[in-house]
């Protein structure tokens, strides 16, 4: 029927159009069709996928098959397509014939468009794109991956669908043109499905055409694909949109103009990962046809819909399982049209929705182009409804995917069936063939075996990534970001005996108040949360209608607020799924009085000071004083905001600062054994008010004290004293405290035996001495304050006690050992940018954190600095940026009934300036039934960071020896768990997944640090604190601590270098940590989180030197360097460059030191080898074999 | 003699009953999230000792009293209760600890521990109420 020439492009743009479509109507059929056709593509992609082997080539056999198929189906499907007709048919006949004309096409397309595909493959099977292509065309799934792709760039329906399809456009296009004739004759059938999205698939057959595309296409990572076809389609959109509205014919042409263009956008975006397409979204409206096939398809599968429906509002929005990503894009295309042509809502959409109506997204396809499609289009625009109806039925649903995928594994590998099954058609298939984009390479990368005393390379060169979870792309978009919220495992187990078997812990990683640069605040006087559980919207709850949507934490329905149909961003009315709140997985609440137990607090800051003659020598007070004067104007705070001193050594002293006196006032209180307060308002004052009186005091304090011989510490009344002080407001005690608190209330004594310090045997005293200190900070988080903890000792001042003050009131803990202001320069250094952040930070107090998690899941330990109030609510009187959380989960209830698993965290906390606020991040991920996925979601930081927060707890509560026991056990028995199920190799040697490859040298870095190690001398205080970091650190600080990154740095160049705020900084790779790897000629750069280490070798370059140290040759470098010098050379500029990257990359500004290769402070350095041997640990590859050894056991 | 052994044994074990209930409640109170971890061990803590001394006192007296029997089956759970008490770490407030209580499943092991507890006064009180009215039979 088609021209042939313009046939092609048109037959490939209808196919895609045409796909969702079919699916659309199939819904209905939905058994039959997808369980023929799609079934067999699914499988063929998830073998692709999962097994790395031979993708491309199972693919295409599978795919010739899948065809054959599908072609067959195609007739006994057709049925289900002739229902979608009718609608569609009407517009196409507007349209026209020939590329134009897609009311014929409709009808017969989605038949003849199957066919097509098969023909095309079974012809184009010589080529790898064709490959590719199939498992999109085939599966219903491939629908899905390209509506999720489609989603986020798109404002165009058509486009969007073409996105997704965009890889298998590009496949198709690419054998269309081939098989022209063949393409021609389906073509005609095929073209069915919408006016816009012919207009797509113009552009993507445009696209297609161009070169760049077609190599787009045949990159292995559908990413590339995906991104590039988003982009070609909003291209194509944008440009199409116009056209596409009016002339179908001519469309062709446009289309190629078009396209022109946009492949070359296209390819550069292929390039880029899915992000860019959240970026290109705007388009979105046009995706009416898309929105359709979602529809259906997420009723299908349910589950996803939900997600799509929230996120194709957004641009961002996230596609969700095939089904669902259909779904989407149906209602985006339905968006766009509506946009486009028409703005009219369509009301129809959710009666289709509900009802089924895929006939309606059909007309709503070709609504766009035609006249008469509009008006269905307009329905369709409504799709956000229909996505709503869809997400239900996803949820409920994934049994009939399954049914469907079933009858197709039978053919296939019988491994995929557990995929299916698992997915349920929404989250997997989508994902995995339309969603392709990352776990396509992903997974199969993830699982592939990794013999791990053969590879002797397995640190790549780069920083290790968060595992992206295996969600569609949609939901992929929306979904948390790593650095906030990262799960162990990103594919949850479906019952606990499989968690079990995988002897992988579960838990969650929390870096909740993490500085964002961007976040989305939202003032509403009414928070729309869950009436039973109280989880708060978010972009994974599924809206049934307009007016309900159900929780997808406890799966209640809840009703839909009046406020919550308007959108304050659109200014629009009756789209809830686009407010803000279901676009975003981390929003921030304005919380009304509700959220209030009191009013707001103000900010309260008190300074507890040790003066004793210790604290005087250290000098660590002149340092402080300095701080605070340059930062006094920079605390957060309000116009409220209030300050105090208490200073200590055998007696109390407080500093009456009230306005009005001509100079700060001292109290002194000597009897320590009943603390009271000598004047309780005068303490606390105003920072505005007395800011005179407390520079003075700041000021006079370093000189106040430089006489004393006082050489007793009350720290316990002085904290007996601060609370009384502090509770009537709540707010932040600072602790400065050099030694071991020796009088009154909560005294220590000595327990460190210093002969034992390197003892290979159990160390004892790991735990507090005394309640008093516990009890006190359960005290203070009562009352909202918490105790920051500042230990600047050089003997041993019984951390394991006096840290309990900062653990349970959800303060912070810093340790400076041997500090002194001259002799220690380094530290003073730290002390100083320490204080820096530490006072200018955000600070949220009287904060509470509730996390919460789907059904069937429990929280059973916590990590962190906190207290737990009750089962799930940890009271944090103060949270800062810094702070990290763990969690440890147990799965109680089978996760058979559910595809995806939802964790929100909630944190209500007063900001400084008096407003409280909620913020809340949702993480959503995949439920799988083998062992081998979930292997393949195993997200190693995560996992040792959260065995490095057990085996604290386990050191503490029973010994040092069971946790490093622990740690091993965790390697062998994940390991031979491994290796007798999922991986079917040789066992005499020792096989990791990918996913785990790095787990060994993990654990072998924790035994090696200073918290676990033994048989290396360490100060029972340094033990201790880098135990508490480990608690309280949030990942990214943890991970960089355990396994510090080393790079070579005397041979800087630009290749791959990033440009940051136009300064170019190099990317030197990443080297192991191993002594082999470090030369005399090289210098090298060690990045252990809170300090940096410059090594110079011993015959370094002089050159070097001169140019970015500043000294004429190595002999001339001093022994202790802690800066850089500013050198107008270019080395010296990379060098810099990096560094300061490297720094701007955390919040607490590390120390430089530059250790010269004779210099006795490379200890410091070596002992950050990991890799190698000393004199008290084995070498990595010893303990490889050792864990070998174990695991043949 | 013998029965004023029992009917105090009797007393002492209503009072254990009372007093495992009374536990039982306050954890599932906290379970429930009706009371916080910091006044639900403030409140056991409380209870801990006077529980140890109530059911060592009968283990003690049935000892004496040359109720093998009875002092056997006391016995271990005598013991139990002391190794709790003399195993608390020195830095925990006791017992049942605010900190850990909701960590590792503490909370589900006390309530299971208390459970068992109230099983066995159960039937040491039928026990005592059996050789209290045959005692009292043979006086």
């Amino acid at each position: 029927m088609l021209e042939e020439e313009a046939g092609p492009v048109q037959h490939q743009m209808q196919f895609f159009t045409g796909y969702p479509q079919n699916y659309g109507a199939p819904s209905g059929h939905y058994a039959q069709v997808p369980s023929k056709a799609i079934p067999s593509q699914v499988d063929n992609q998830y073998g692709g996928g999962y097994y790395s082997t031979g993708y491309s080539v199972p693919a295409q056999s599978v795919l010739t098959p899948s065809v054959g198929s599908n072609l067959l189906n195609t007739q006994g499907s057709q049925q289900s397509y002739s229902k979608v007709p009718p609608h569609p048919v009407e517009s196409a006949e507007g349209l026209g014939q020939g590329a134009i004309s897609s009311t014929s096409y409709l009808r017969t397309n989605t038949p003849q468009s199957y066919s097509a595909f098969g023909s095309h493959y079974s012809t184009s099977v010589s080529s790898s794109v064709a490959s590719q292509g199939f498992p999109l065309n085939s599966g219903h799934y491939a629908m899905p991956m390209v509506s999720s792709a489609a989603y986020p760039s798109l404002s165009y329906p058509s486009m969007a669908t073409a996105s997704p399809y965009g890889q298998v456009f590009t496949s198709q296009s690419l054998p269309a043109i081939g098989q022209f004739k063949e393409t021609n004759a389906f073509s005609g059938q095929s073209t069915v499905v919408s006016h816009s999205l012919q207009q797509v698939p113009m552009g993507y057959s445009s696209t297609s055409w161009s070169t760049s595309d077609v190599q787009s296409a045949q990159d292995s990572l559908s990413r590339n694909h995906t991104g590039s076809l988003a982009k070609a389609s909003n291209q194509t959109s944008t440009v199409g949109g116009v056209d596409s509205s009016h002339l179908v014919s001519q469309n062709v042409r446009f289309i190629k103009s078009g396209v022109g263009s946009s492949v070359s956008s296209a390819v550069t975006s292929s390039e880029r990962t899915p992000v860019d397409h959240s970026a290109q979204p705007g388009p979105v409206p046009s995706v009416t046809k898309p929105s359709e096939s979602l529809l259906q398809e997420g009723m299908q599968y349910g589950g996803y819909v939900n997600n799509q429906a929230s996120s194709t509002p957004a641009p961002l929005s996230s596609s969700s399982g095939d089904e669902e990503e259909d779904e989407e894009d149906e209602e985006a295309a339905i968006d766009s049209s509506s946009t486009t042509s028409s703005a009219s809502p369509v009301p129809n959409n959710y009666d289709a929705l509900e009802g089924g109506g895929f006939p309606e997204t059909r007309s709503i396809t070709s609504s766009p182009a035609p006249a008469p499609s509009v008006p269905p289009t307009s329905k369709t625009s409504k799709p956000f409804g229909y996505g709503y109806p869809a997400l239900q039925p996803g949820y409920q649903n994934s049994a009939p995917p399954t049914s469907a995928m079933q009858p197709t594994n039978p053919g296939h590998h019988s491994g995929f069936q557990q995929y299916s099954q698992q997915y349920p058609g929404m989250n997997q298939l989508s994902s995995s063939l339309g969603g392709l984009n990352l776990q396509h390479s992903q997974q199969p990368e993830s699982l592939r075996p990794v013999n791990l005393i053969q590879d002797r390379n397995i640190l790549p060169i780069t920083p290790v990534p968060a595992p992206v979870p295996n969600l569609n792309s949609d939901l992929r978009k929306l979904n948390c970001s790593p650095d906030s919220f990262r799960c162990t495992l990103t594919n949850i187990p479906q019952t606990q005996t499989l968690l079990n078997k995988a002897k992988l812990p579960l838990g969650l990683l929390l870096h909740p108040f993490r500085d964002l640069t961007q976040l989305p605040v939202i003032t509403s006087s009414t928070i729309v949360r869950c009436r039973s559980c109280r989880t708060y919207i978010n972009p994974f709850v599924s809206f049934i209608d307009q007016r309900r949507w159900k929780c997808n934490l406890c799966y209640r329905v809840n009703d839909v607020p009046e406020e919550f149909m308007y959108n304050p961003l659109t200014r629009s009315y009756g789209e809830p799924h686009k407010r803000p709140e279901v676009q975003n997985s981390t929003v921030e609440f304005i919380a009304s009085s509700d959220y209030m137990l009191r009013p707001p607090q103000p900010a309260v800051y008190l300074f507890v000071l040790d003066v004793s003659h210790n604290a005087v020598e250290a000098g660590y007070l002149t340092v402080l004083c300095q701080s605070l004067l340059e930062n006094l104007d920079k605390l957060p705070g309000d116009s409220r905001t209030r300050i105090g001193f208490i200073t200590f050594d055998s007696t109390v002293q407080f500093y009456n600062l009230q306005e009005g006196l001509s100079q700060p006032q001292m109290l002194i209180v000597s009897d320590i054994d009943d603390v009271f307060l000598p004047t309780p308002d005068s303490l606390l004052v105003n920072l505005h008010e007395s800011k005179e009186l407390i520079k003075d005091l700041l000021n006079a304090l370093p000189n106040m004290f430089t006489n004393t011989r006082e050489t007793h510490s009350a720290l316990g009344p002085a904290l007996q004293a601060a609370f009384k002080l502090m509770s009537p407001t709540g707010g932040r005690i600072s602790v400065f405290q050099t030694q071991l608190p020796s009088l009154g209330a909560g005294l220590l004594h000595s327990r460190e035996d210093p002969n034992q310090r390197s003892s290979m045997k159990g160390v004892q005293h790991l735990g507090p001495a005394t309640d008093f200190y516990k009890k006190l900070a359960l005290d203070c988080s009562g009352q909202q304050t918490a105790v920051d903890l500042f230990l600047l000792s050089s003997q041993y001042a019984d951390l394991a006690s006096l840290a309990c003050m900062s653990k349970y009131s959800a303060g912070c803990i810093y340790y400076y050992p041997s500090f002194h202001h001259t002799h220690n320069s380094a530290q003073a250094e730290k002390l100083q940018k320490d204080l820096k952040r530490y006072l200018t930070r955000k600070i949220g107090f009287e904060a509470v954190m509730r996390i919460r998690c789907t059904k069937g899941l429990s929280i059973h330990t916590f990590h962190g600095n906190f207290f737990v109030r009750s089962t799930d609510l940890l009271s944090l009187a103060n949270v800062n940026p810094d702070a990290g959380f763990a969690v440890q989960m147990s799965i109680e209830e089978s996760l058979t009934d559910t595809s995806l698993v939802c964790f929100q965290t909630a944190l209500l906390y007063t900001s400084s300036k008096g407003e409280r606020r909620i913020r809340v991040h949702t993480l959503c991920l995949p439920v799988v039934s083998s062992l081998a996925d979930v292997y393949a979601g195993a997200d190693v930081q995560a996992v040792i960071c959260l065995l490095a927060n057990m085996a604290v707890d386990r050191s503490v509560s029973s010994s040092l020896s069971d946790a490093r026991d622990a740690l091993v056990n965790a390697v062998v028995d994940s390991l031979s768990a491994y290796m007798s199920t999922v991986s079917n190799l040789q066992q005499s040697t020792l096989i990791a997944p990918n996913s785990l490859k790095l787990f060994p040298l993990y654990v072998l870095a924790l035994l090696k640090q200073k918290a676990f190690r033994t048989g290396t001398s360490t100060r029972l205080d340094d033990r201790v604190y880098a135990m508490c970091q480990m608690k309280s650190q949030p990942l990214i600080h943890l991970m960089k601590m355990i396994h510090p990154n080393l790079y070579r740095i005397d041979r800087l160049t630009d290749e791959g270098a990033i440009h940051v705020n136009d300064k170019v900084v190099p990317q030197p790779p990443l080297q192991k940590l191993s002594a082999e790897k470090l030369t005399r000629e090289g210098v090298f750069l060690m990045d252990c989180g809170s300090i940096f280490y410059i090594w110079i070798g011993k015959s370094c370059d002089n050159n070097f030197i001169k140019d970015v140290l500043g000294y004429p040759n190595y002999a001339a470098v001093p022994q202790k360097l802690t800066q850089l010098p500013e050198l107008d050379t270019l080395s010296s500029e990379r060098t810099r460059s990096f560094i300061s990257w490297l720094r701007d990359s955390r919040p607490l500004n590390p120390v430089l030191q530059v250790i010269k290769d004779e210099s006795p402070a490379k200890t410091d350095f070596f002992q950050h080898l990991i890799e190698d041997r000393t004199e008290a640990a084995f070498s990595y590859y010893e303990y490889l074999l050792q864990i070998q050894q174990q695991t043949c056991k | 003699m013998e029965s004023v052994v029992f009917i105090f044994s009797l007393i002492d074990c209503c009072a254990l009953i009372f007093l495992s209930v009374y536990f039982i409640i306050t954890l599932s109170d906290l379970e429930c999230d009706y009371i916080n971890a910091r006044s639900c061990c403030s409140k056991l803590n409380k209870w801990v000792i006077p529980e140890l001394i109530g059911h060592t006192v009968v283990t003690v007296l049935m000892l004496i009293s040359l109720h093998w029997f009875i002092f056997l089956l006391n016995f271990p759970v005598a013991t139990w209760n002391i190794y709790r008490y003399i195993m608390v770490p020195s830095g925990n407030m006791g017992v049942f600890d605010p900190t850990e209580i909701h960590n590792r499943g503490q909370l589900k092991s006390h309530m299971k521990e208390a459970m068992i507890k109230l099983g066995f006064h159960l039937l040491c009180f039928f026990m005592y109420l059996y050789s209290m009215i045959l005692a009292l039979i043979n006086d």
